[in-house]
This record gives structure tokens, C-alpha cells and sequence, in this order.
């Protein structure tokens, strides 16, 4: 490792660095919170056993679970344009990663839902609260609880996940990493380098993660 | 007040089969009356109080609710409930919410007060039950007798006009059923209408102005609290009653 290769390390760190904040974060906090909005829905409408949507929503789960982000991506990218459906890189990479968090998160939050002691619905129901005030205000809140283990790691899957953008020409932090390592070959040391910010800003998640939990775990 | 006409609950098992819980129940309760309702396990009991306020669908018969049929499809369910308060044995309080929270989310989020207006009645309810200092805690901090004695709070704070009560102490330790009980006399002396099942024979002596024996999914024997203490006439209540006095 001679000097030049450290001062492009200095100087693409920052670029990297930058990706990442600009693009990889973004794309995990959009696709994140869509995803748990469609993981309570799909959640919501199994418990509540809605007639018609509570099989749809188990063919979703289903067909998301079992086909790969890449090839869902591709579809989305590549595949949709021939049908007259165009999305730029960022859209498709967030509509293919919102379904996927909605699919994968989904069981997690069904499961913490059920885990609320039925008691407390009851109780809901007893005050003359019906079934979606009770799940909003009391049930959905202890939920999440319970939920936020789990739900923190599927975050940090995502951040990892992100790098899959790469492939429907997202810049992200891979891209940009490749990108310069095309002009100065040093592919080795810059590949290394895009590890390495995805190691940092995964280490933050991790400690905001256990901060968090600590908080919570105070007010119960 | 409460008028219940041949109630007949089935609960349908793992296995699939059903097992018959209340059979041909038929009951009149009066406005300010306390009914206390005693029986073995499994006799029927919490089942009985569940139906009152539809927590269970009856299989069949009617229950009246001030000349209206509750049970009739298209009732709204919610508006009943809100006329009705139950309290549970495990109290039930909601764990997310401070005390405070628990007693206004009902009133507030159905509309029935403003913010204000519920806060001060929660207020005046919790100096009633010298609680007022844990306004702002959260349930896990109190004591089981606290945390019952707010749950009846949680109940008084929608104005209701009967209140259901299942085994209010049976999950008390014994130096804290006292505290629940005097809330309970004194909602009695104030003139609500209140169906309690309990095991605490000397609250059915002292406010009960009917006292029920539920065997086997029927009223086997009703009577006054002197009389039906005095006097059992069948002899399942003379072998429960010496089992538990
Ligand atoms: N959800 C349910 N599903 C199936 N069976 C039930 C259900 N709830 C109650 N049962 C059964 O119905 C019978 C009556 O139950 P219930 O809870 O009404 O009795 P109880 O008189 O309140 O008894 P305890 O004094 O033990 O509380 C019991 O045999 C019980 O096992
Ligand atoms: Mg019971």
C-alpha cells in the first residue's frame, strides 16, 4: 500500500461516504417505513381476518418470500419499461425493498400483535372502543414493543440490501466504489473501502438499536 | 334494567365439539340492584357476566338492555358497552398508557369529552380512591390493589350505568382486597347497578340485595343475602356454602 493509493482512499471515502448518506440511507428509511406500514396492513387484515384481502395478502407474502430481490428488481427496472411502466433506479429499487420489508416484516409484527395478552383488547372493547381504536391506541403501541428487536435487524438487513440497487444503475455506495475503481484499478482496496462504510453506518444502527431498547425497557 | 330471556352459550372446543355452558338462563335485574353471584368453577359464572355486555356472542335467547335488544343483529355493540363497565380479575389496565391516559383514551377518543373535561373528572375519581399521585405513572408500578382500584376508576370515567364485576380480588394478595372492596361498597351506597361474581361471601352479605348460586350453566337457587346464607334450599348450595363459609 503505497501513498497514492492512500490519498484516494482519503479522497473517495468522502465520495462513498456521500453515496451513502445521499442515497443508500434515504432509500432504507423510504423503503423502511413503507414497508412496516404495509407489514401492519398486511398484519391487520390476518388478525382481523378481513373476507377476500387476508388470502390476497398471503399470496404476496408468498410470492415476495420466494423469488429473489434481484430478480424482483430487474423485473421492475428492466421488464416493467416493455409494458409501458417506467420507474427511475431509486422508485424501482424503493418499490421492490418497501414490498419486501412489508412481506418479511409482516409475521414479525403478526406475531407480536398476538403476543398482547387478549385482556387488553377486552378491555378496549369494555371502554366501547372498537377493534381498530383498541389496535391503534393499545395494542398496536405494546406491539411494537415487542416488535423492535426484530424489526431493528430487518433496518440493518436493509442497509446491506441496498447494495442490490446497484444492479438497476443506482449509484449507491457500491457503484460509486466501482466506478472509481475503474479508473485506477485498485479495485481491491476500494471494494474494501465500501465495506467499510457499510461496517460504520451498520455499527450506528446497532448502537442507536441497543440505546434504544434500554429506553424502552425503562417506561414499561 | 337488564332483562336476560332463556341465554344459552355454547363454546365450541379443540376438538371441535361443543360444549353447552349456560342453558336456558332467564333473569330481570332492577335498576340500583348488586346481584352477587357465587358458584363452583366452571359453573358459568364469568360466562354469564361476558354475555351481559356481548365480550360473548350467545348462542341463543335475548338480552334486553333498558327495553332495547342488544342482542338484535344490527345493535351497535360499542354504544352499549359504553353504557356498561366490567371490571377483570387480572385488572387489565392498559400497559402502554400512564393512569391518566388510561382513563381519558375512552372518554376523549369516542368523543364523549374534551380533554379537559375528562382530565377533571379522572381527577375527582382518583382523589375518590386516593390515587391521585400516580396521575402520571405507568401500571407496572403499582400494586395489584392500586392497579384494581384504577381499573374500576377506568370504568367510572365513562358514566356507566350498570357495572360488571369478575372475582375483583380473586388475584389480590389478602392484605389488599380490603382497599378494592370499600371502593366497591361505596360505588353500591352511591346507587349503582352492579353484577358481581366473587368469592367473598361477607361483600354478598353486606351489599348484595340478591344473591345468585350458579351450578351447571343455571341459576340453581336465588334468594336475599340473609335467607340464601340462612336457609340454602338445595343441597349443592348447603355442600358449596360449607365448603366456603
Ligand atoms: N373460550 C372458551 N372456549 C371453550 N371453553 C370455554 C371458554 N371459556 C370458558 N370455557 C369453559 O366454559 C365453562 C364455564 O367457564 P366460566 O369461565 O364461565 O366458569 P366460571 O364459573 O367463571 O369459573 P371460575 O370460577 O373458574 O372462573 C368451563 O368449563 C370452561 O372451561
Ligand atoms: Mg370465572
Amino acid at each position: 500500500m503505497n501513498e497514492r493509493i492512500i490519498n484516494e482512499l482519503i479522497e473517495s471515502f468522502g465520495k462513498l461516504f456521500l453515496a451513502g448518506l445521499k442515497v443508500s440511507l434515504p432509500l432504507t428509511i423510504a423503503s423502511f417505513s413503507a414497508g412496516l406500514i404495509i407489514a401492519f396492513l398486511v398484519a391487520l387484515a390476518q388478525i382481523a381476518k378481513v373476507p377476500v384481502l387476508r388470502h390476497l395478502v398471503r399470496v404476496y407474502v408468498w410470492i415476495i418470500r420466494c423469488t429473489p430481490m434481484i430478480v424482483q428488481l430487474f423485473i421492475v427496472y428492466f421488464g416493467l419499461p416493455s409494458i409501458g411502466i417506467k420507474f427511475n433506479s431509486f422508485v424501482s429499487a424503493w418499490l421492490v425493498m418497501s414490498l419486501s420489508v412489508g412481506a418479511y416484516c409482516s409475521e414479525t409484527v403478526r406475531a407480536a400483535i398476538q403476543s398482547v395478552p387478549v385482556g387488553q383488547l377486552e378491555a378496549c372493547y369494555c371502554d366501547g372502543l372498537t377493534f381498530w381504536q383498541g389496535m391503534m391506541h393499545v395494542i398496536v403501541p405494546q406491539a411494537l414493543r415487542t416488535a423492535f428487536p426484530p424489526l431493528s435487524n430487518s433496518i440493518i438487513g436493509l442497509v446491506k440490501d441496498t447494495s442490490l440497487a446497484y444492479s438497476v444503475a443506482l449509484v449507491e455506495i457500491l457503484a460509486t466504489a466501482q466506478r472509481i475503481a475503474a479508473r485506477t484499478y485498485d479495485y481491491f482496496w476500494l471494494y474494501l473501502e465500501a465495506g467499510l462504510i457499510y461496517l460504520i453506518i451498520c455499527s450506528v444502527l446497532t448502537v442507536i438499536q441497543s440505546r434504544a431498547e434500554a429506553a424502552l425497557e425503562r417506561r414499561r | 334494567m337488564i332483562s336476560v330471556k332463556n341465554l344459552t352459550k355454547d363454546y365450541t372446543k379443540a376438538d371441535g365439539n361443543h360444549i353447552r355452558v349456560i342453558e336456558g338462563l332467564n333473569y330481570e335485574i332492577e335498576k340500583g340492584e348488586k346481584i352477587v353471584i357465587v358458584g363452583p368453577s366452571g359453573s358459568g359464572k364469568s360466562t354469564f357476566l361476558r354475555c351481559l355486555n356481548l365480550l360473548e356472542r350467545p348462542t341463543a335467547g335475548q338480552i334486553f338492555f333498558d327495553g332495547e335488544e342488544i342482542t338484535a343483529k344490527g345493535t351497535d355493540i360499542n354504544k352499549v358497552r359504553q353504557r356498561m363497565g366490567m371490571v377483570f380479575q387480572n385488572f387489565n389496565l392498559f400497559n402502554n398508557l400512564t393512569v391518566m391516559q388510561n382513563l381519558t383514551l375512552a372518554p376523549v377518543k369516542l368523543k364523549i369529552m374534551s380533554e379537559k373535561e375528562a382530565k377533571e373528572k379522572a381527577t375527582e375519581l382518583l382523589k375518590r380512591v386516593n390515587l391521585l399521585e400516580k396521575a402520571d405513572v405507568y401500571p407496572a408500578s403499582l400494586s395489584g390493589g392500586q392497579k384494581q382500584r384504577i381499573a374500576i376508576v377506568r370504568s367510572l370515567c365513562m358514566n356507566p350505568e350498570v357495572m360488571l364485576f369478575d372475582e375483583p380480588t380473586s388475584a389480590l394478595d389478602p392484605e389488599m382486597v380490603g382497599e378494592v372492596l370499600d371502593v366497591m361498597k361505596q360505588l353500591a351506597e352511591d346507587g349503582m347497578t352492579m353484577v358481581v361474581v366473587t368469592h367473598e361471601m361477607g361483600f354478598a352479605r353486606e351489599v348484595a340485595t340478591k344473591v345468585l348460586f350458579m351450578d351447571e350453566g343455571i341459576i340453581l337457587e336465588e334468594n336475599t343475602p340473609e335467607e340464601f346464607f340462612e336457609h340454602p334450599r338445595t343441597k349443592r348450595l348447603q355442600d358449596f356454602l360449607s365448603k366456603v363459609l
